[in-house]
Formats: C-alpha cells, structure tokens, sequence
C-alpha cells in the first residue's frame, strides 16, 4: 500500500530550533504514519534529541509547524497562547526520557497513575487496574509497590515506558532509552519497545542501538548538523546508504561494534 | 530546698499559663507564617518582576532588621498612623511575618533545587504548571526545606521569648514577673529554660519523624 494513503500521526513542517545563535534544527519535515517505527539515528550533536523534544513542546521551537493526531500546534505564532494546544498534544505524544524521570516520590504503581488520574481525571481505581495491566504487560507485576529508587536501570525504564503508555497516547516518542543503561540491562528494555512496535503504535526512536534500529524500525533517518541527510528503509538505509555522511557515520559505528 | 519545691509548686500554674501562651502564639505563626512563606516563595520565583520585587524587598527587610524591631514597629509604631493592636495580635502578625521571609527563602531554594527534569516529566504525561508544581516538584521541594524549616520553627519557639518586651504573658514574661516578686531569680529562669527546652526537644522529634517519613521512597525495599 502507498504510504501516502496511510494516516499521517506526525506531520512537521518547516521546524526551526537555534539556541542563541547556534542553529540546531534547520527547516526539518517529517511525517510519520499510523503504525509506522520511525528510528532517527546520527552523531551527537546532530540534533536529533532536540527535534524529538520539540516535538512534544518539552524544547520550545523558533519556527515551524506541528501535528501529532488531531492536534497541531503553529511554532510561527506565540506558543504562550497555545498552551492548551501543547498539553493536549503532549497527552497524545508519549514520552520516554533517557534518564527515566520517573516521579522519585512515588511509587511504581502511582507513576503510572499519576497521568491519566490527575490529567485525565480517570477513577483511581479504574486507573490502578489498567495500571497492573501495563506492569504485567512490561514484566513488573510484582513491583507495583516499589518506590523507583528500588529498582534497576532497566526496571526504572520499563516503568518510565508503561507510564506513557497508560496515558493511551497515539504516538510514542523515545529519546535514547537504553544510553543510561548498562549494557546488560538494555535488552530488556528493547524487548518490551520490540513488543510495543509489533502491535502496530506509532514510534519515534532517537538510539545508537544500530542493530535495533534495523530490526525494529520500519524507516530510519540519518540527521547531521540539524538536518535530515538521509531517509530510507532500515534495510536500505543500513546496507546501501546514499550519501557520505551517511556511509562514514555508519562505518565509524560499525568499526566500534 | 523545700522553699523552692515550694515555690515552683506555687508558680508553677504561672509558668503554665506563660506556656500555653508561647505554644499558642509559636503555633499560630508556624502555620500563618508558612504559609505566608509559600506565598513569599512564589512570587519570588515568578517572571514577572511587579510580583518577584515585593517579594524580595519583604524578604530583605525581615531577614536585615532584628525581630525586637519588627516587633516595637507593629506595637508602639504602628498606633502613630491609628492602627492600635492588643499584644498578642501585635505579636503574632510581627512573629508571622519574621517567620514568613525566613521559610519564603527556604523554600524558594528547596522549589529550586528539584531537577528540571521532574518538571518535564510532569510536563510530558500533560500536566499543567500548576499540577506539576504541586504533584512533582513540591513533594519533593518540601523534602529538601524539611530541616531548614525545622530550624526555623526552632528558633521561632525561642524568639517568642521576645514578645515579653510587648506585655505578651507568655513564658518568660511570667518567669520575670514571679522572680521579680520572690528574688528566686535562678530557679525561675531555670524553670522556663527548662519549658522551652522540653517544647523544642517535641518539635525536633516531630521533624525527624516527618523527615523519616519523606524520605521513605529512598530506602530500599
């Protein structure tokens, strides 16, 4: 099926992010389908993390415009009079930190409720079972009572992952999610994001995790200096890459593998 | 020896009485004057320098001027411009409004120091400023100010004493008339030191008890 004919989940247009005078993100598009695992991978300071938080607003963008499901939000215009706009956007954009952020005070069981209780004003007990669902459903049912300090790196962000999920959102967005993790940790927590993408959501991964990305990702992009420099097919992208930038990247990361 | 258990006996329903008073009035500014301290804090920390200024010219004020002064401001000064407050009234808007600048400050610094990263994460399951502020940050906030807030209350139970100096009955104030009567000066003022002592000693096993209780999420379970 032509791509064009699916639903567009994300749809950015013309996005510009500078820090002072650093331009970080020129002019990016990108849109991304129902169903689609969009991978962006690049050298650090390529911007890639940066344009995966303007696209939930947690980086305020100088310019551009954004769609994420039913809500778009004009970055040309003052954002200040677009706040409910963000949040309602951010309640349809799941986020998944590299360092977790899960609420310290709190435990496993109430980071999950947190969300769709006091922002969605759920029933507390409705939301706790939906809550055991997604434990269950990450393989933590047995720490629903833990406080996150008690938990591994992996544990903290499979938590981190069904926190986002309980807010039933129509795209996830993760940003690094096993650079924080030791080595050993990390296959746990790309076999439950594996399980999320053969359910057919809607995912933007920001990773180094060349060999996932390939594996998991429907379409990868290759960003550099602010820019996208190359969008393909994982498999296109990872054994035929275009351009230099991109075959250099690769190769550099290769040789370290 | 017996004279003095005598006489503690006997004044011992003065002192009582002071004591009720210096609990009630450290009480009274504990509560009005933390919550003055959240209001002092927010507007410190907002953008707008029309609200962030007041807070801090307030904050200067209380914590560069001595209490005894606040004190004699609001009950010998303030009837020059027709506002004649009783005593305890006078005591407790000056105790409230000392104790308002010190917790405004602690708990700005405590707001502070919670990692940006918690408001994102707040921020990112669509929280509002609001709800963030009070479900993420605060909680945590608090735990940080806990044993600066203590301190506070500490000292706060102490500086009471001060209110003597504005015919406030309280503690001291009955400790200095008794001895005044009787000469038993020593044993009087060691009869209140020990009041005060005992009622810090309560405050200070409260606060541990609350910090214990806040820092539960730390320990390994």
């Amino acid at each position: 099926m032509d791509s064009n004919n699916k639903e567009t989940m994300i749809a950015v247009k013309g996005l510009k992010k500078s820090f002072d005078n650093n331009h970080v993100l020129s002019d990016i598009d990108l849109n991304v389908h129902k169903g689609e695992v969009l991978a962006i991978i690049g050298p650090s300071g390529s911007g890639k993390t940066t344009l995966l938080r303007c696209l939930n607003f947690l980086e305020a963008p100088n310019d551009g415009n954004i769609r994420i499901a039913n809500t778009t939000v004009d970055a040309s215009q003052d954002l200040k009079k677009q706040k409910k706009a963000i949040r309602a956007l951010r309640k349809s954009a799941g986020f998944v930190f590299q360092n977790f952020n899960l609420f310290p005070h709190r435990t496993v069981l109430e980071n999950i409720t947190e969300g769709p209780v006091i922002v969605k004003g759920e029933e507390p007990a409705s939301a706790e079972k939906k809550a055991r669902k997604l434990l269950k459903k990450v393989g933590l049912a047995n720490k629903e009572d833990a406080y996150p300090s008690a938990l591994s790196g992996g544990q903290q962000q499979r938590v981190a992952i069904a926190r986002a999920l309980a807010m039933e959102p129509d795209v996830i967005l993760f940003d690094e999610p096993t650079s924080a993790l030791d080595p050993e940790l990390v296959g746990e927590v790309l076999g439950v994001m594996k399980e999320l993408a053969s359910e057919e959501r809607t995912m933007v991964i920001v990773t180094h995790e060349m060999a996932f990305a390939r594996d998991v990702a429907d379409r990868v992009i290759f960003m550099a200096d602010g820019q996208i420099v190359e969008e393909a097919s994982a498999d296109e992208l990872f054994s035929a890459p275009k351009r230099e930038r991109t075959k250099k990247f690769l190769k550099k990361i290769l040789e370290k593998q | 020896m017996d004279v003095i258990v005598d006489l503690i006996l006997k004044s011992a329903p003065f002192l009582m009485k002071g004591a009720a008073f210096t609990i009630g009035l450290s009480a009274g500014s504990m509560i009005l004057g933390l919550s003055l301290g959240f209001l002092i804090a927010f507007m410190h920390l907002s953008p707008t320098r029309l609200i962030r200024w007041p807070a801090m010219f307030f904050i200067s004020f209380i914590r560069g001027t001595p209490l005894i002064v606040q004190l004699f401001l609001i009950y010998y000064g303030l009837p020059e411009f027709g506002i004649r407050l009783d005593p305890i009234p006078a005591a407790l808007l000056g105790l409230s409004l000392n104790v308002g600048g010190y917790t405004g400050e602690i708990l700005r610094g405590a707001i502070q120091s919670v990692d940006k990263s918690h408001w994102e994460a707040a921020y990112s399951i669509g929280m509002t400023p609001a709800q963030a502020m009070r479900r993420s940050i605060l909680p945590q906030a608090i735990r940080v100010a806990l044993p600066a807030l203590g301190n506070t209350f500490l000292s706060l139970i102490k500086d009471t004493a001060i209110a003597a100096t504005i015919q406030v009955p309280e503690l001291f104030r009955q400790a200095q008339l008794i001895s005044a009567r009787t000469y038993e000066v020593f044993a009087m003022y060691l009869s209140a030191a020990a009041i005060y002592w005992i009622l810090c000693i309560i405050l200070s096993r409260l606060q541990s008890k609350m910090e214990q209780r806040s820092n539960r999420h730390l320990r390994a379970n």
